[in-house]
């Protein structure tokens, strides 16, 4: 049986607020225990909440960069559940009055499709604590610094039908939030958070399937591949005429296995009601005003700029466009590098390579956007091979030298563009192949001269030590071949 | 509505309220009749209202988003029952 895959995100982005949402307490991150919990954080008797203007400034820009509405009057309710990382016994967070209403987000996928995803809502609420649960004799330990962190918990419809488009979408986020700076987009922190909930239904049936929520999903990587094994579990229960369970699982990605949390029958009856402490929230035309002023250049609209500015094709514009400081990146060594699609290939290419390779960031490279500029210049300008270039990249990675020009100079990886030379080059190895010589000027088919040309260059290179100019040894020899 | 005996003191455990036996009849009396006034709420109908937010007709203040509030652990965890490490400690939990 053919079946369809329906998949909708839930996301939670902490808010790079400088305070609590409901507290001035200190947000900054590694602090020692409990060092930032103050009495509010603690829910002890007698505090109340008073709600950070900045998180709400956040999240109506979050509102307007995804084409949403703007709740003009938000209410907070109380979520009650019982966790000691959670002093009060219930969470704050928003039900039935969102900060932010329907919106939509369009991602571009691998094969050139774009695909709208809908934004259901957003709303605000606070992060509980920490618990760990190793090295205290058969007891809990309680950090409680993170309790009371702004989120913003995003709530997409059921419109992605598969891992790639569930994942494309995820960056998409990733891309966004970042580049408003609303949150640092750490996942390997926590700072931004998937849950999946995924069902399949019989294909082009109308009719939802029973879904499963999986959670604990902290890089691309195993967003994708927590979808690939929830989907094929499913489809192995289905198929053997099973049903699915409504319930919440973990995905372990270490070892690419889930396990059920909790099944809907055992579900927390959350008990929700308006916040008593906390009063609506009316947010006005003049502040949804001076939060679009703080609007920076998104994703879509800087896309839309390197193809009109560097004349970028439309894959390497949203690949350099997507993170904001990779596009900073880029824009520095193009800045540098005479040649901006040239500038490209090398962050796209040598660059991201190496990232990837060493599972670094941008901002953790060794090397800055305007010293890989000064290199791209110089193999625009002919000073260095491409090849001459990867040696001079590899030397600026590791830092053994701190400019382009130092490194060429010192490892004497200069091309020799002196034609004068060059040709006397030519002639000199030409010479000592006349068999070559003789069997190149009887080869009649283009692609085999083509092919046989390259026996001399070899050798040329080898005469000039690896310095001279391929492509103006190319003109030189095509000249002399045919004379 | 009636409360139980079991349910008052499991309820103490859980406020770290400690009650004597002697306390017990009167509570269960007590709380008995406050869930009963309660109880008359459900009569009421509510299909067609909307939930009030709040009671007061106001709005919501916010607060600027500066730290104002300092380091007080210590004076914290001298009132926890158990702390290790800077930790408030607490029995074991697992999901």
């Amino acid at each position: 049986m053919q079946w369809d895959i329906v998949i909708g995100l839930e996301i939670h982005a902490q808010l790079a607020t400088q305070t609590k949402i409901f507290s001035g307490s200190s947000t900054a991150f590694g602090a020692e225990p409990n060092t930032q919990a103050s009495a509010v954080d603690l829910a002890m008797p007698g505090t109340l909440p008073v709600p950070n203007e900045q998180a709400f400034r956040y999240a109506v820009m979050f509102g307007l960069a995804v084409n949403a509405e703007i709740g003009r009057r938000s209410v907070f309710d109380r979520k009650n559940y019982f966790y000691p990382d959670l002093p009060k016994g219930y969470q704050t967070t928003q039900l039935d009055h969102p900060i932010v209403g329907p919106g939509f987000v369009d991602v571009d996928l691998a094969d050139g499709r774009s695909k709208r995803v809908r934004i259901h809502h957003a709303h605000l609420e606070e992060d509980a604590g920490k618990s760990l649960h190793e090295d205290f004799d058969g007891m809990t330990g309680i950090d409680l610094n993170r309790a009371g962190t702004p989120l913003i918990e995003i709530v997409t419809e059921p419109d992605m039908n598969s891992a790639e488009e569930a994942v494309a979408f995820a960056k998409k986020l990733h891309s966004l939030v970042s580049s408003l700076g609303i949150c640092d987009g750490d996942m390997s922190q926590g700072s931004l958070r998937f849950d999946v909930n995924i069902s399949l239904k019989p294909k082009g049936s109308e009719e939802l399937g029973t879904r499963t929520e999986t959670k604990n999903l902290n890089s691309f990587r195993f967003m994708e591949q927590a979808i690939a094994h929830e989907v094929e579990r499913q489809m192995d229960i289905l198929e053997d005429g099973g049903r699915i369970v409504q319930e919440t699982r973990l995905y372990n990605g270490e070892r690419d296995e889930s396990r059920s949390m909790r099944s809907k029958e055992e579900a927390n009856d959350y008990r929700y009601f308006p916040c008593p402490d906390l009063l609506p929230v009316v947010i006005d035309e003049a502040f949804i005003e001076s939060a679009r002023d703080l609007l920076p250049e998104l994703p879509d609209e800087r896309k839309g700029r390197f193809k009109a500015q560097y004349g970028l094709n439309d894959y390497d514009a949203r690949l350099l466009s997507d993170d904001a400081r990779m596009a900073a990146f880029f824009e520095e060594t193009a800045s540098h590098g005479k040649d901006a699609k040239l500038a490209a290939n090398w962050v796209l290419g040598e660059f991201s390579a190496r990232l990837n390779a060493e599972d670094k960031t941008v901002t953790q490279a060794p090397i800055t956007g305007t010293q890989l500029g000064q290199l791209v210049a110089r193999i625009a300008d002919n000073t260095v091979s491409s090849s001459g270039a990867k040696k001079v990249f590899e030397a600026l990675w590791n830092r053994d030298g701190d400019n382009a020009d130092a490194i060429i100079e010192a490892q004497g990886l200069k091309q020799v563009s002196d034609t004068g030379a060059l040709e006397q080059m030519v002639d000199e190895v030409l010479a000592g192949m006349p068999d070559q010589v003789a069997q190149y000027q009887q080869e009649i088919d283009p692609k085999k001269q083509k092919k046989m040309l390259g026996g001399f260059m070899g050798p040329l290179m080898k005469a000039s030590k690896g310095q001279g100019n391929p492509k103006l040894f190319t003109e030189i020899l095509l000249k002399k071949l045919s004379d | 509505m009636t409360i139980s005996r079991e349910d008052i003191e499991k309820v103490a455990v859980l406020a770290r309220i400690r009650l004597d036996e002697e306390q017990i009849p009167a509570l269960e009396n007590d709380l008995g009749n406050i869930l009963s006034l309660v109880d008359q709420l459900s009569a009421a109908d509510t299909d067609n209202v909307e939930p009030l937010a709040h009671p007061l007709d106001a709005v919501q203040r916010l607060r600027a988003d500066e730290v104002t509030e300092t380091n007080q652990r210590e004076a914290f965890q001298a009132i926890a029952p158990a702390t290790e490490d800077g930790l408030y400690l607490v029995p074991r939990v697992i999901e």
